[in-house]
């Protein structure tokens, strides 16, 4: 699945997106396995609650599943207006 | 209604002047955020945004506006990319029959607004760059809605 990241998620992961071939049945286990990859990814995914998620460009749940999901992005609060 | 992101700049009054014709049309109310810069060490605002989800999220709020409240019509633009101290960041304008409900549809689309659109701001100065932190008082407005 196409994986996105935003504002300083991505600068600390170091790419804007990237596909990722994962079996992880939801977003916590994929923030588990990509924090067990690399010391950039743990250090982006340290603590998830500064962190919003979006499967398929609509806000989500950590414990939302991800069968069927195309997309998913990992960005901070937002800060619009 | 319209919805607009873009890197362009525009011109709030020119819109306001062409968002404010219309049969039956009583009362507009507009809201334009500036990029600010309070102690004059602001060198740019650079704009972040999640292109495709930004145009949705900003559409599902403005639908729940016009379910809302009794609206002719509703303008958002968003701007992204590099901004300077002073330039316009965004425009909301609405458009009814009387005041009440283009004041309280204004005020519900500026709190999702910041809340809700997948932007983010970073602030350069002489010292570096930060991202702009969201607030706990942005997030606790939803709640009055």
């Amino acid at each position: 699945m196409n994986v996105m990241y935003f504002a300083w998620v991505r600068e600390r992961i170091g790419v804007p997106f990237e596909d990722v071939q994962t079996t992880a049945e939801t977003v916590s286990d994929l923030v588990a396995e990509l924090s067990a990859r690399e010391d950039r990814y743990a250090a982006a995914f340290a603590d998830v609650s500064a962190l919003r998620v979006a499967l398929d460009q609509e806000l989500a749940d950590f414990s939302a599943p991800l069968a069927g999901v195309r997309e998913v992005a990992f960005f901070p609060p937002m800060t619009g207006g | 209604m319209s919805v607009r992101v873009q890197d362009v700049a525009f011109d709030a009054g020119a819109e306001l002047n062409a968002f404010s014709t219309g049969d039956g049309v009583g009362a507009i109310v507009s809201f334009t955020g500036i990029v600010r810069d309070t102690d004059g060490a602001l060198a740019a605002m650079e704009i972040e945004h999640y292109s495709g989800m930004t145009e949705r999220a900003i559409q599902a709020i403005v639908d729940d506006a016009m379910a809302r409240w009794k609206l002719q019509d509703v303008l958002v633009i968003h701007r992204f990319g590099r901004l300077v101290a002073g330039a316009p960041i965004m425009m909301v304008a609405t458009k009814s029959a009387h005041r009440a409900d283009a004041f309280a549809a204004a005020d519900f689309l500026m709190d999702y607004l910041k809340s809700r659109a997948p932007f983010w701001k970073k602030e350069t100065t002489a010292d570096g760059s930060t991202w702009v932190a969201a607030k706990d008082v942005d997030e606790d407005a939803l709640s009055r809605w």
